[in-house]
Parts: C-alpha cells; sequence; structure tokens
C-alpha cells in the first residue's frame, strides 16, 4: 500500500465520533462572519449597517486575484459591522447578523436531489466556484477558483482529491464521503472538466475502510475516477505528502503542485463545488467535528459559517468540566482559542476539547541531539537547527537550511522526547524569515 | 536514559563476577561520585536547575566505572568523575550541550595522568574460586600483542602464550581489562536490549564494526603473523563496550543517518589505526573522542535529504 517516504509519525487515532452521522445544527440566534475567510487579500463588505440580508445573499466581494467572496449564511438584519476577535486572536474586521427566519435566496436550488448531469463549461464553472465563494475547506482555505485558473502554458494531469484526514479526532470529511459520496462524486468529474484532465485520485487512509468502498462502487461508472486506500501515516493529508504517496512525484522547494502536474483539492470541498455549480448554492455551510475525550455527544455537525463555537459544544452535550483548551482544527496543528464566541468559518475542520491534563506542557528539558525530529520530518529538514536558529534570530542561515519548506505539521514537537517547543520556535522563524524575504524583493 | 543503565546490567554483572567486591566498590564510587559533582555544580556553581535524576550523570558513573581497572584507587577515581562531568560535561553548558563523551574524557584524562594505575589489570578470577584475587596482575589482551610484536614475536606466537585469555575467554569475560569491557557477551546482550527500546539505531555500531573488520582483515590478509584478526580485533579490548555503549552517545554523535555512518567508518579506521601503529595498545577511547570532535563538522557537511530536491531550489 501506498504512503509518503521521508518521515512521518503515527499519533493515536482517537476518532470519536467516526460512526456519528452527520447532523444539522439549529440556527444561532447571530452569527459574525469575518470578512475575509480565504488566503490572499481581504474582501470589501458589501452591505451596510441596518440592512436586512437573505441566506446566500453576497456579503463581501473578492476583489483580488486571490481572494474570496462571502456570502451571508443566515436570514436577518445586519447589527454590526465591527472588528472581532477570530480564531487567530486577533481581530479582524466582520459581519454580525441577528438571525430572524430562514428565507434563502430564490436562486438556490434546495431540494435533495442528485443532479449529477454536468452542462457547465470548464470556464463557467471556474466562475460560479469563485461567484459561490468556495475555497479550500481542508484548512488552508486557499480560494479554489486560483488553483483552477492555470496559468499560461501550464497543464495539469492530474487531480488529486485529499480524503486522508490524517489529524487525530477529526471526522468531517470521512462522514462527507460515506453520506455524500455522489454529491462528491460529481464535484469531482466538475473539477475534472475544469481542469481538463483525465485522471483523478482520491486519496483515503486505510483506516477508513468503509469510505474506501462506498467510494469504489460509486466510481465504478467513473474510470477516469480511481480510489487509492493510503497506508496510516501522518501528514499524509499535507498536499506534497499526498502527491508523493499517489503519484510517487515530488513538488519541488518553493514550488507549487501544478509544477508536478497535480491538482489537489479536498473532499470537502468537492462537495461544495457540487453545491456551487450544480444547485446554484453559496458556501455557507460546512461539516465540523466537535469532539473531546471528556465530550458527551462527540459529533458531526453541518453548521452555518459564523455559528460561534460555543453552540457546536453546547449541542454536543456542554464544555466538560474538566476542559483545558479548546482548539480549532485537529490536536496537531489546530490552534488554541481563547474565547468560545470564536465564529466557525470556511477553514474550520473541527473543534476539539482537550482535557486539562493534556493540555499543560512539561518544562522543556535539554536537547540531547537524538535526531528524531529529523528522522520524523516529512521534508527532510532538521527541525531542531532550524529552532535553534529561529531561537538566536539567525534568519539567513534558517532561509539557507530551508525553513520556507517547514509545513508546521509538528511531527517534531510531537516526537520530542525533551518536549522542547520545536514547533513554536520555527513558525516564529518561518514569520521572520519571509518578512525578511519579502522586504529584500522591495529594495 | 534508565534503559542505558538497564542495558548495562549484565556487563556490571559479569565484571563483579570476574573481580569481586572491588568491582563492586568502583562501581559505587564512580557513580556516586558522578551524581555529587553534577548536583554540586547545578546547585551551588550555576546556581540553577538539579537535574541529577534525569540518569545521565548515572550513565556517565557507570561508563567511567567500566573504562577503569578494578583495582582503581578511588582518589583516581574521584578526579576521573570531576574531569567527566565537570569539565566534560557541565563547563560545556550541561546535558546535551556537550561535545565530547564525558565518561571518554574521564577514562583519557586519567589514563595520560596516571598510567602506571590505570593499566594495572588484575586478573579476572571467578567469585568463588579464589577469595584473594588483588595480589595478581597481567596484561590485556590487547597488552600482550603489543607486547609480544614488539618484541618481534609473531601473532600466533602470542596466542601460544600460556596467560594468553584466547577466544572464548574474550567472548565471555575472563580476560585482563578494564571493568566493563571484559565480555563481549554480556556488552551484546545489553545491546540487543537497546536495540529492542529502540534506544540506539543499527547506522554507528554497523559502520563502526564494518569498517575496523575490512580495515583490519586487510592487514591481516597481508600478514597474518604481524597482524591480529578481526574476529580477535572485536572481541579483544573495548570494542564492544566503544561501539555500542559510547559511539552511540546521541548527544556527541551526528544527528542523521549519513553523518552517523561517516562517524562510524572514522571510528573503526582510527581504532585499528591506532591499535595497530599507536603507542597505546587500544584506540577505541581515542578514536570516538577524535570522532566526536568531527560531529559537529558532519552536521554541517551531510543534510539529510530534503523533500523536493532534485530540482533547483525556487
Amino acid at each position: 500500500m501506498r504512503t509518503f517516504k521521508i518521515g512521518g509519525v503515527h499519533p493515536p487515532e482517537l476518532k470519536l465520533s467516526a460512526d456519528r452521522e452527520i447532523e444539522l445544527l439549529p440556527l444561532p440566534a447571530k452569527v459574525i462572519i469575518p470578512l475575509s475567510q480565504s488566503l490572499g487579500a481581504p474582501s470589501r463588505a458589501a452591505i451596510q449597517k441596518g440592512d436586512l440580508v437573505k441566506v446566500g445573499q453576497l456579503i463581501a466581494k473578492g476583489e483580488s486575484f486571490i481572494s474570496s467572496n462571502v456570502h451571508s449564511s443566515v436570514s436577518g438584519k445586519v447589527t454590526r459591522i465591527d472588528d472581532v476577535m477570530d480564531s487567530s486572536g486577533y481581530r479582524r474586521p466582520a459581519v454580525l447578523i441577528d438571525v430572524e427566519g430562514d428565507e434563502w435566496e430564490e436562486s438556490i436550488d434546495r431540494s435533495p436531489d442528485l443532479k449529477s448531469e454536468i452542462t457547465a463549461s470548464s470556464e463557467e464553472i471556474i466562475r460560479k466556484i469563485y461567484d459561490m465563494g468556495v475555497v479550500g475547506l481542508g484548512g488552508a482555505t486557499f480560494p479554489s477558483h486560483v488553483k483552477l485558473r492555470l496559468p499560461e502554458g501550464k497543464k495539469a494531469e492530474y487531480l488529486l482529491i485529499n480524503g486522508v484526514e490524517c489529524e487525530p479526532y477529526l471526522t468531517a470529511d470521512h462522514r462527507v464521503m460515506l453520506e455524500q459520496g455522489e454529491e462528491v462524486i460529481t464535484g469531482i468529474r466538475l473539477l475534472m472538466r475544469a481542469l481538463a484532465v483525465e485522471k483523478a485520485f482520491i486519496g483515503i487512509e486505510n483506516n477508513k475502510p468503509d469510505a474506501i468502498h462506498h467510494l469504489q462502487q460509486l466510481c465504478i461508472p467513473f474510470p477516469e475516477i480511481e480510489v487509492v486506500p493510503l497506508k496510516v501515516k501522518y501528514p499524509q493529508g499535507g498536499e506534497k505528502q499526498l502527491i508523493k504517496a499517489v503519484t510517487g512525484r515530488e513538488t519541488p522547494s518553493g514550488k507549487l503542485p501544478l509544477e508536478v502536474g497535480c491538482v489537489v483539492q479536498n473532499v470537502g470541498t468537492a462537495l461544495a463545488v457540487y453545491e456551487a455549480v450544480q444547485k446554484n448554492k453559496p458556501l455557507i455551510d460546512r461539516v465540523v467535528t466537535v469532539t473531546g475525550k471528556k465530550l458527551d455527544r462527540p459529533s458531526n455537525l453541518r453548521v452555518r459559517i459564523g455559528t460561534p463555537v460555543g453552540n457546536l459544544i453546547e449541542y454536543a452535550g456542554g464544555l466538560p468540566e474538566d476542559t483545558g483548551k479548546v482548539i480549532s482544527g485537529g490536536p496537531m496543528m489546530g490552534k488554541a482559542l481563547s474565547s468560545l464566541d470564536v465564529p466557525v468559518v470556511k477553514g474550520t475542520s473541527g473543534i476539539l476539547l482537550m482535557p486539562g491534563i493534556e493540555s499543560k506542557r512539561a518544562a522543556p528539558l535539554n536537547c540531547i541531539r537524538c535526531g528524531r525530529c529529523v528522522t520524523v520530518c516529512p521534508m527532510g529538514l532538521e527541525p531542531i537547527l532550524l529552532a535553534q536558529l529561529s531561537e538566536n534570530f539567525l534568519f539567513e542561515k534558517a532561509e539557507k537550511e530551508r525553513i520556507m519548506d517547514c509545513i508546521e505539521c509538528g511531527s517534531c514537537q510531537y516526537t520530542c522526547p525533551a518536549g522542547r517547543p520545536l514547533l513554536d520556535y520555527i513558525r516564529l522563524g518561518k514569520n521572520k524569515t519571509g518578512i525578511m524575504i519579502r522586504n529584500r524583493g522591495k529594495k | 536514559m534508565y534503559g542505558v543503565v538497564i542495558a548495562m546490567i549484565p556487563a556490571i554483572l559479569v565484571s563483579v563476577y570476574f573481580f569481586g567486591l572491588d568491582a563492586a566498590r568502583v562501581f559505587l564510587i564512580s557513580i556516586l561520585a558522578c551524581l555529587f559533582f553534577e548536583w554540586f555544580i547545578q546547585k551551588y556553581l550555576i546556581k540553577g536547575q538539579v537535574t541529577i535524576n534525569d540518569g545521565s550523570a548515572l550513565v556517565t558513573g557507570v561508563l567511567l566505572a567500566f573504562n577503569v581497572p578494578a583495582n582503581l584507587p578511588a582518589w583516581i577515581l574521584i578526579i576521573g568523575a570531576l574531569a567527566a562531568i565537570g569539565i566534560a560535561k557541565m563547563s560545556f553548558g550541561g546535558l546535551g550541550k556537550n561535545p565530547f563523551n564525558p565518561a571518554l574524557v574521564g577514562r583519557v584524562f586519567l589514563l595520560i595522568s596516571f598510567p602506571v594505575q590505570m593499566t594495572t589489570w588484575p586478573k579476572p578470577q571467578a567469585l568463588f574460586e579464589a577469595p584473594l584475587t588483588d595480589a595478581l596482575s597481567g596484561p590485556t589482551t590487547l597488552g600482550f600483542f603489543k607486547e609480544g610484536l614488539m618484541k618481534g614475536e609473531s601473532v600466533q606466537e602470542i596466542m601460544h602464550n600460556p596467560g594468553f585469555p584466547g577466544y572464548v575467554n574474550d567472548f565471555l569475560g575472563a580476560q585482563g581489562g578494564s571493568l566493563g569491557e571484559i565480555s563481549a557477551f554480556a556488552l551484546l546482550l545489553g545491546a540487543a536490549y537497546m536495540f529492542y527500546r529502540k534506544i540506539i539505531t543499527w547506522h554507528i555500531p554497523v559502520s563502526y564494526l564494518g569498517s575496523a573488520v575490512i580495515f583490519s582483515g586487510i592487514l591481516w590478509l597481508v600478514d597474518p603473523t604481524r597482524f591480529i584478526d578481526p574476529l580477535m580485533h572485536l572481541l579483544a579490548g573495548g570494542m564492544i563496550l566503544g561501539v555500542f555503549y559510547m559511539a552511540t552517545d546521541m548527544v556527541t554523535s551526528p544527528i542523521t543517518a549519513k553523518g552517523q555512518l561517516i562517524f562510524g567508518t572514522g571510528a573503526g579506521l582510527l581504532t585499528i589505526l591506532i591499535r595497530v601503529w599507536g603507542v597505546y595498545p587500544e584506540g577505541v577511547s581515542f578514536a570516538i573522542l577524535i570522532m566526536n570532535a568531527f560531529t559537529p563538522l558532519i552536521n554541517m557537511a551531510f543534510k539529510p535529504k530534503r523533500f523536493g530536491e532534485r530540482m533547483a531550489h525556487g
């Protein structure tokens, strides 16, 4: 069975909510919709305070090439457009809406019927994906239309669909594959047409045999789509690792996957593409895993974008008494939240509640140069060296040691027997090195 | 760290079996002295956190004892512990910061400062056979060779010498030498445990032993009367002890697999070079210390294979 070659770790899987069907989270009383929900330039508000909006109405427009549209996920009254703290901990512009009823834009097809017949052209599909604000739902929230609009002279060979979900605890993609497989397959066919590729692979780790089997059945009429079972290893869901595992190709340092003829999209994104193109539905909701060892009912919920995280936890049984950290995302790459009022955004794949004892870090011990971080680094870097260089502000050297190649998977920190905060230092170093490189370009 | 201590238990038992209470005394003094110096320096000189519970000073204590004769006077041993912990380890910043293996620094410091005491080897005698062993002393296996070859004897003549231990005794431990080096068998048992627990990887031991066997093998094929055969090289002296317990020290050996192979190969080559042409009969400690010095350079020169390296860096 295939997997990527260099490094990797095997954290406990802890997929507590794997058997829980996707439930619809009841509408919240109010939503907070950040205006900028993708990588790239911030979007500009298209509504004003006091406006009445419907579900699916455009509320912010992405104006540069790498940016995306944002739509209202509820119907109601815009109470404020203000800076609100998001999951990064920074205050950023957002639209606050008081929910009134559930009135949808009429253009949206809300029928549950599967619409698998594809009539749109490549250009129309990409346009629709852009209009409907579809971004990568795997976590990085790269605007999907940008990945599909290939630069002059470049050609994609393969479409890779990321169904790996290698983060422990998270099961949202798993459930989407099981419950909305037909829609996902149609989404994949739409993406294939948009890219004009003749082959698509769906990479799924073999800890999800039911999803592998289900999608294999659904793919029988579509021989151009192939399900590739992968040997479980973190961080297989990393773009470059997935390409390596499925095709054996190695994306060169500092380049995009297109360099090796690949475009990668997440399973959830394929579903969003289906809804956008076939149902005319903007990206206004997504499946989020709410989980934790002490939580009453770990669940997979379909949640409107902008719903406060606290609502999800309440629905899943309430905040357990012994909660040390609330994390947006998985335990390996997720970020700790400072408030339960932070809204679910397009990139929120899960909400994880960590018990107190697991949330505390032991004081780091001295590095004994055991080299385990080097062994597990999936990018072939030397995390301990990069952390030391960052700690000592030696960013020129860090750049030479390829700090910018780090995908921040956290395997090094996970494996360090001395409990050193390697990734924390490397993140700092990456940030500073990035600034240094950008400033160099300006001179 | 405590895994390493467990791995050293068979060799400790063998040395107590052959050298009796003397061996137990050396272990006790060495361990206590190492722990004391670490505690004292951390508490009163650095005035920082005391970390003697991390097991590293304990490991150094046992390894230092492994590297000295059973009848070494206590005061010399304590000086060795001070050199190991005080000079080789704490002066560089403590655990993880030292460029050289502390126990080896301790041993070499003593070997150069107290050559007579450090090379007077009590003869091994099984625990219950002879109650008074300390009067008798004799050379180590490698000492036999060095002495004999210098007198112009051939390797074969030396091996027929009545006091010469031979392959089986060298393997089991009935030979003169430092506490920890006498029994290849006990050391290999502990090494197997360290592999099982993944405390060490194969890279350094395999490349070290490989290069030593190949280099000494070539010499042996050239002239078997003047050069010792590879198997004897492995069983005699501190080869097994050095290869599995000291060259594999993570702190002082390279980080990457590639670097570790270079490190092991170099150490194997140097060991045989020193044993054959050096003044000292044994070369393991010097070989490892020399390669320790090269470790930062090796770390710089041999990087792991980067992902996406085949194409130019964009």
